[in-house]
């Protein structure tokens, strides 16, 4: 059994079915892409594994240590070992990225503000931030920022990056993380996920595109067609869609991004 | 002279054999409002005898005006059945065991220390700091300014407190300024000399005491030319009282190039009725700014004012109000500008829950001088669910020209995508609507000093937790 499974998932939004049956085994230390074209139910399998309260499950599970997380809300999947890099991060005002990342990696330690001795130190979190901005190349003039607030298309989604660095997560999925950013983001993107590539993470990259794929190389892909997937394989998927894109299954969408 | 001492039975009896000896005295507090206990509160005070005049008379005042019908619903106030005045060591009814278990309970987790907790909850009349208060004293002392609790300044500054005091809010201004008028007591009273600024801010807390955290306190300041003062009152921790009304007043001036900052953060238990009447006039180049937390009680009517007196003059109003269950906070503010080139500002934040109801009421008048001003007021109202309310009232009277005048109001709800988002990393449900109540009331907790930022915060978790009555 893999360490993270989703069993024959479908779900819907507002009552129109958009999963229709998803199926996929992701193993720690592997790289899984999902492509699919707009509309193919992506960024409802992203929500849906994480426990967005706008989409319902209509059957179908998702084990992950031994547990369905379907039946968990999204703080409980993600102190289980979840974590979704969001396409749209949500802006949250007066609350600083720094209060965030505390809070985050407390809830993560198991703090519920009464055991102290879970609590993360001050000079433990700084170094720790330090380390983790270091290796990432990044620096630290968003920290005192509002939550998103404000923040560059680039800005989001290296925000998005430093929360997974910080808060270690066992499998991720990054949700259109290459969508909107330049071709120096996404290398940025791609090299951060690289850093964190290892055999105590699990990666799920969900794209329309192909280019961020060129970065991070993935060790399977799957793709996307009306709920189903509808062909997996190695990396020479990706480069199939490069080529012919999604037209094969009666999609005009292009994979590679209008320039 | 007769050798054999003689008991007079003159007016001074009562000040010679009475006053000072607990098991001689004879005052009982009564219950009920009637010139007879004005005047029995005006004589345990030894007043002169203008404050008696002026007590009778905003008697009369008050008892000829109309209960205000015009925002929350005060007509379960039972006037006779209210305690005017009572000594601090009346005060000392309530006992710990009586105290009701959530307002206990809020103390244990805002760690609020011992001593403390019984005087905010009535069981003991006094708890001062007194290293703290006494060394800050001795150093404002020597700068000539005046920081004491409003009857000792009617006793050792009288002429200082004739001229100023009644002249901001006179007793006719509204029923309950008339009521405060008539039985006033304790309240702070500070006078900062021209030229002086007071760098540290002052605090009630410093001297904190039953006589002024009384029902009926009044506060007097006096900003001379250029000084600057920043005066906190309150505190976080709720403030449990068995007397169900406060009406304070508050007046301020704020003379030529002077600033005065007047911090409130309150909390009173929630069978309070809070209705306080604060104004401030700013004469030229002057600033006035309220900064304003209303937390807890059953009814707060409260909306500092500024009167902008000549060119120049800025006033501002931040207010925070938060109701939960049963709570109605009808808060806001008024700017009267009376003069050209004058500026105001009014950011009113509030926060509805379990059914509570808050509401923004201002008023911005400019009078025909007041040309070339400037107002803006912004309400933002967040809702935590449907059962709670929220509703503007904004009154604009503009009779002058070339003034610019902008209102901006929001009303929100804790949004799914934000929840999702915070509980995505692993913070729950809770604590994240809670962080998002404690960033929607950031602009107002960063005026705050940090200790009081803190505990606001805390406080606002507690709330959110459902764990606070």
């Amino acid at each position: 059994m893999a360490d993270f499974e989703i069993r024959d998932l479908r779900a819907s939004v507002e009552g129109k079915e958009i999963l229709k049956g998803v199926t996929l085994a992701i193993n720690k230390g592997e790289v899984h892409a999902v492509m699919g074209p707009n509309g193919s139910g992506k960024s409802t399998l992203s929500h849906t594994l994480m426990g967005h309260p706008g989409y319902t499950v209509d059957g179908g599970e998702v084990i992950f240590k031994g547990k369905n997380v379907l039946t968990l809300q999204p703080d409980e999947r993600a102190r289980l070992g979840m974590f979704l890099a969001f396409q749209y991060p949500v802006v949250v005002p007066g609350i600083s990225m720094t209060n965030f990342l505390r809070t985050a990696l407390n809830a993560k330690r198991g703090y519920d503000g009464k055991d102290k001795s879970k609590q993360i130190s001050p000079k433990e979190f700084r170094s720790m931030l330090k380390d983790e901005l270091e290796v990432l190349h990044m620096d630290d003039s968003f920290l005192p920022r509002y939550i998103n607030d404000g923040f560059s298309g680039g800005e989001k989604k290296r925000a998005e990056i430093l929360q997974m660095a910080m808060l270690k997560p066992e499998i991720a999925i990054l949700d259109e993380t290459d969508s909107g950013l330049d071709i120096d983001s996404i290398k940025f993107v791609a090299d951060a996920v690289n850093r964190m590539r290892g055999p105590e993470l699990g990666v799920l990259i969900i794209t329309h595109y192909t280019r961020i794929l060129e970065f991070i190389k993935p060790d399977f892909v799957h793709v996307l067609v009306d709920g189903r997937f509808v062909m997996s394989g190695g990396r020479e998927v990706a480069d199939r869609l490069e080529k012919t894109g999604y037209s094969e299954w009666g999609e005009p969408d292009e994979p590679k991004e209008v320039a | 002279m007769a050798t054999v001492p003689k008991v007079d039975v003159g007016s001074d009896y009562k000040e010679k054999y009475g006053f000072f000896v607990p098991e001689d005295y004879i005052f009982k507090a009564k219950r009920g409002l009637n010139p007879e206990i004005v005047k029995e509160i005006s004589w345990m005070k030894k007043e002169p005898e203008w404050m008696l005049k002026f007590r009778l008379r905003s008697l009369e005042i008050f008892r000829k005006k109309p209960m205000p019908t015009w925002g929350a619903d005060l007509s379960v106030i039972d006037f006779e059945n209210i305690f005017y005045y009572l000594k601090a060591s009346d005060k000392q009814s309530t006992s710990w065991e009586d105290l009701p278990p959530d307002i206990k309970k809020t103390y244990d987790r805002l760690g609020v220390p011992e001593a403390e907790r019984k005087f905010l909850a009535g069981v003991s009349a006094q708890y001062e700091s007194e290293v703290v208060y006494h060394s800050l004293h001795e150093e404002l002392s020597k700068k000539g300014v005046i920081f004491t609790d409003t009857d000792s300044a009617l006793r050792d500054h009288p002429e200082l407190f004739k001229e100023y005091f009644g002249t901001v809010i006179p007793p006719a201004d509204n029923k309950f300024s008339a009521l405060n008028s008539a039985v006033w007591s304790g309240g702070s009273f500070i006078y900062v000399p021209k030229g002086v600024r007071v760098e540290i801010p002052l605090q009630a807390y410093f001297r904190i005491n039953a006589e002024n955290m009384g029902q009926f306190e009044r506060t007097l300041i006096i900003c001379d030319e250029g000084s600057f003062v920043h005066y906190i009152e309150g505190c976080t921790a709720p403030i449990y009282t068995t007397d169900s009304l406060h009406s304070a007043v508050v007046e301020i001036i704020v003379k030529k190039n002077a600033r005065c900052r007047y911090t409130t953060i309150q909390n009173w238990s929630t069978n309070v009725f809070n209705l306080v009447t604060k104004r401030a006039l700013a004469y030229a180049d002057a600033t006035m700014e309220w900064v304003d937390g209303n937390l807890g009680s059953q009814i707060t009517m409260k909306y500092p004012s500024v009167y902008l007196m000549e060119p120049g003059a800025k006033g501002d109003v931040l207010s925070v109000a938060f109701a939960g269950k049963g709570q109605h906070q009808d808060a806001g503010g008024k700017m009267i500008h009376v003069a050209p080139n004058t500026t105001s500002t009014i950011t009113s934040k509030s926060i509805s829950k379990n059914g509570g109801r808050t509401s923004y009421r201002g008023h911005i008048k400019m009078y025909p001088d007041a040309k070339n001003s400037k107002s803006f007021v912004k309400c933002d109202a967040l809702l935590l669910d449907d059962e709670s309310r929220s509703d503007t009232y904004p009154y604009n009277d503009v009779d002058a020209e070339n003034v610019t005048l902008g209102h901006e109001a929001t009303v929100s709800k804790v949004s799914d995508e934000q929840l999702f988002y915070l509980m995505s990393r692993g913070i729950t449900r809770n604590e994240a609507e809670t962080m998002i109540v404690n960033g929607f009331i950031e602009p107002f907790t960063k005026e705050l000093p940090l200790e009081y930022a803190v505990e606001l915060n805390r406080l606002i978790q507690l709330e959110m937790e459902g764990s606070v009555g």
